[in-house]
């Protein structure tokens, strides 16, 4: 049955959308490749920015600058003006959901203070933000009775074209995970909220498993335009054996970071880009890099940060009330994305865009941290709202005919690659030369190298394929697909980092480290003409 | 080091990794041996509920738990298997919207440092379903509503932001708290820390105090009070 609204994505973004379009009035359905609690949010454990001052004094004035200092010239001042002044609506309307934030002594939302931010400013709740937001976003999707079909990945949106050869989305075709089968939901209007892309950097980076980029893929593949997809934030602070995050409220309490010879080395709190690249010096200069926390004491980590404390004794054997933690920079966030308007649609009509996969332009060349959890909901309100919208006045006709067969084609076609070569060792493979070539610190001879082993491996794709060639939840199959949506976004990632001849927030080029805003002031846009990837910059 | 992982039949591993997690280890098997190995994965930090197995009868995170030579790993059970160690969730899931396990109205009124706390712990759950596979009455009874849900609907019962609490008393009277034998099987194996049968307990209170009582005792008066006096 055709849904009015179909969201692709059950995350934070997606589920505050679809509460927000099922309260517009329109019959939603959720899709997501997981169960809707298993997404990239639960992770987020810092916060969520509001100038609520409730832990000094604060401002929304404060907010925005703070903000567009970060993105170092990249961000939209109406976009990040939006964003900031609905930001304490946004955390009270968590709150009258029932997020459990934390409190202080006199009963207000507790609030502290992340890298860059002028004021104690995110709202948190302990180091469980994300998931505690996630849940109680999901309790409110049932209480809304809003259909959600788990387990289905995405394949591609559905297009057809109007009288006048304009393409619009009216749907999608997805991989039943559970069946094998394919199917095609028909709906007036499409939000795409499947997150980002990070996992690019394979084990460097702090992201779940499924953070793959598949919407973003998708949505060039079907028309949309992307944006400043070469913008890729490190975290500083992520355990150095397995990439584990430790949260940036670890230094905003008064975490030291400490090399080798135990010398502090750069000032914890600066933005992210600025802390991590200090790091990836260090580190470059043979030195080992600790977070020191213990001097918090006992008490004050339980309280504030206890899933830290697991965290640091699993994966590294120690304790951070009474030892250091190994840490190293790892890919945690990308900037770039889906380009959307001030309505948060994309470049084809009727696919929507909101969240990590989407640049609504307000994190610029480096976001702030605590912004992409207000992001998702400040948007996800838009983003239902629009696409609510859109759909009350849709009256187009929907034909999923020949994509539904060309989906159909492809999962039959691909378990018939020849598996010559093993795409598992190159996903890591790929990892590998991005960490150290477009990651923190990147030149031109390097983007170069790895574009060229990009392109070959492009070529190889039909020697590789899924092993596994059951019908039946086939993970491999799907990590195959998913590869292969990595391996499309390398390519645009690479073309941006080597066309952006300057250093800007989270793209620093060695090789160039000024910010060079007579040329490149301006947004990196990529789309596909007859399969062919376009790049230009605009404004 | 040797693991079993019961797939159709129980198959052995070997896999030359030193105090790995289980997922490290799943991981390593599924990329380098036998990419059929089928498994779900997600956080990698225990937040995502996704890796929830059984290690030698145990329910486990397989991201949060190290791997120890001979281990037999298995799906949770009392839920379908789709494969190998991938269950289908969906049922246990259909729980939470049976318990009504959300907050009724909307509402900012200022909770104290107190009140946050009465539901901190609760409020961690992940959803993995550790719970409903050690639950010796859902083995029995599908239909009862089961630890995760009624655990979330006392999150909302105890939230001073909640309006419809009665009603949420209600909701839980039928294949609820009453089912429930307060075995703590669900305390025990619970990656965050939560118990369910605690919480049982004090949702068992609250019912009391609306006036409901349990009705496996009701059946014993035969009209007669414990103490003795006629009931009307």
């Amino acid at each position: 049955m055709r849904s009015d609204v179909l969201i692709i994505g059950a995350g934070g973004a997606g589920l505050v959308a679809a509460i927000n379009a099922h309260e517009s009035g329109a019959k939603v359905r959720i899709i997501t490749k997981e169960y809707p609690t298993r997404s990239q949010t639960s992770m987020a454990q810092g916060g969520i920015n509001a100038a609520l001052g409730n832990a000094s004094v604060d401002s929304i004035e404060a907010h925005v600058q703070n903000t567009l200092k970060s993105a170092h010239g990249l961000a939209n001042e109406e976009m990040v003006r939006f964003m900031c002044e609905q930001a304490p609506v946004a955390v009270n309307w968590l709150d009258s959901i029932g997020v459990c934030f934390s409190r202080t002594k006199d009963a207000k939302i507790a609030q502290r203070t992340l890298g860059g931010a002028s004021a104690p400013r995110a709202c948190y709740a302990q180091d469980y933000t994300g998931l505690k937001i996630l849940h109680t976003l999901y309790d409110r999707v049932l209480a809304c009775g809003i259909e959600i079909l788990s387990e289905r990945y995405l394949l591609n949106f559905i297009t057809n074209t109007d009288e006048y050869n304009k393409p619009y989305a009216c749907g999608a075709t997805v991989l039943n995970i559970r069946t094998g089968e394919v199917e095609s939901y028909e709906s007036a209007s499409v939000i795409v909220a499947t997150g980002g892309y990070s996992r690019i950097y394979d084990k460097h980076s702090t992201n779940a498993v499924g953070t793959t980029g598949d919407g973003i893929a998708a949505a060039i593949r079907a028309g949309a335009r992307l944006s400043d997809m070469e913008f890729i934030q490190f975290h500083p602070t992520a355990l150095k054996n397995s990439s584990i995050l430790i949260s940036e409220s670890a230094r905003g309490a008064g975490g030291h970071l400490l090399n080798s010879k135990g010398e502090r080395f750069t000032n914890e709190l600066a933005p992210r880009d600025e802390v991590a690249r200090a790091i990836h010096n260090e580190i470059e200069k043979g030195e080992d890099i600790f977070l020191d926390i213990r001097h918090l004491g006992e008490t004050f980590i339980d309280e504030e940060l206890p899933q830290e404390r697991k965290l640091a004794k699993l994966y590294e054997n120690v304790d951070p009330v009474y030892d250091l933690i190994p840490v190293k920079p790892v890919a945690h966030y990308t900037m770039g994305g889906i380009e959307v308007d001030a309505n948060s649609q994309t470049k084809l009509r009727g696919l929507f865009a909101v969240g990590e996969c989407a640049n609504h332009r307000v994190h610029g060349a480096n976001r702030l941290g605590g912004n992409s959890l207000l992001e998702l909901v400040v948007f996800g309100k838009q983003a239902g709202e629009s696409a609510a919208e859109y759909a009350k006045k849709f009256t187009k006709s929907i034909d999923i005919t020949l994509q539904t067969k060309s989906a159909n084609n492809f999962i039959t076609g691909v378990k018939y690659f020849t598996n010559q070569i093993d795409f598992y060792q190159k996903r890591e493979f790929i990892g590998n030369i991005f960490y150290n070539n477009a990651g923190i610190s990147r030149d031109e001879m390097g983007l170069k190298a790895v574009l060229g082993a990009i392109r070959q491996i492009q070529k190889e794709i039909p020697f590789m394929g899924p092993k596994d060639k059951s019908k039946v939840y086939n993970t491999n199959l799907v990590e195959f697909i998913e590869f292969g949506n990595m391996v499309e976004l390398c390519e645009i990632i690479l073309v941006c980092a080597i066309s952006r001849n300057e250093s800007r927030g989270a793209h620093f080029r060695a090789d160039i480290p000024q910010e060079n805003d007579m040329a490149y002031k301006a947004h990196t846009i990529t789309w596909k003409e007859d399969s062919v990837l376009c790049a230009d910059f605009m404004e | 080091m040797k693991i079993k992982i019961q797939r159709e039949e129980v198959t052995e591993y070997e896999v030359a990794l030193e105090n790995a997690t289980l997922l490290e280890l799943l991981n390593e098997i599924k990329t380098k041996q036998d990419a059929t190995l089928t498994y779900s994965s997600g956080c990698r930090s225990s937040v995502c509920g996704s890796c929830s197995v059984r290690v030698n009868g145990k329910e486990v995170l397989a991201c949060g738990y190290k791997v120890q030579e001979g281990d037999l790993v298995e799906p949770l059970q009392n839920v379908s298997v789709l494969r190998d160690l991938v269950v289908d969730m969906e049922r246990a899931y259909e729980f939470n919207q049976k318990a009504k396990a959300w907050q009724t109205n909307e509402s900012n009124i200022a909770l104290t440092q107190e009140d946050e706390k009465r539901n901190e712990v609760q409020s961690d759950c992940i959803l993995c379903g550790s719970c409903y596979s050690a639950c010796p009455v859902y083995a029995v009874n599908e239909e009862f509503l089961g630890p995760f849900a009624l655990t979330r609907v006392w999150r909302y019962v105890s939230d001073a932001r909640e309006a419809g609490v009665s009603a949420k008393i209600d909701t839980i009277q039928t294949n609820g708290v009453w089912d429930c034998t307060l075995c703590s099987a669900c305390t025990v194996v619970c990656p965050q820390g939560i118990s369910s049968k605690a919480d049982i307990e004090k949702l068992r209170s609250k019912s009391a105090i609306q006036g409901y009582s349990d009705p496996s005792f009701a059946n014993f008066g035969g009209g007669f009070g414990f103490d003795g006096s006629p009931s009307f």
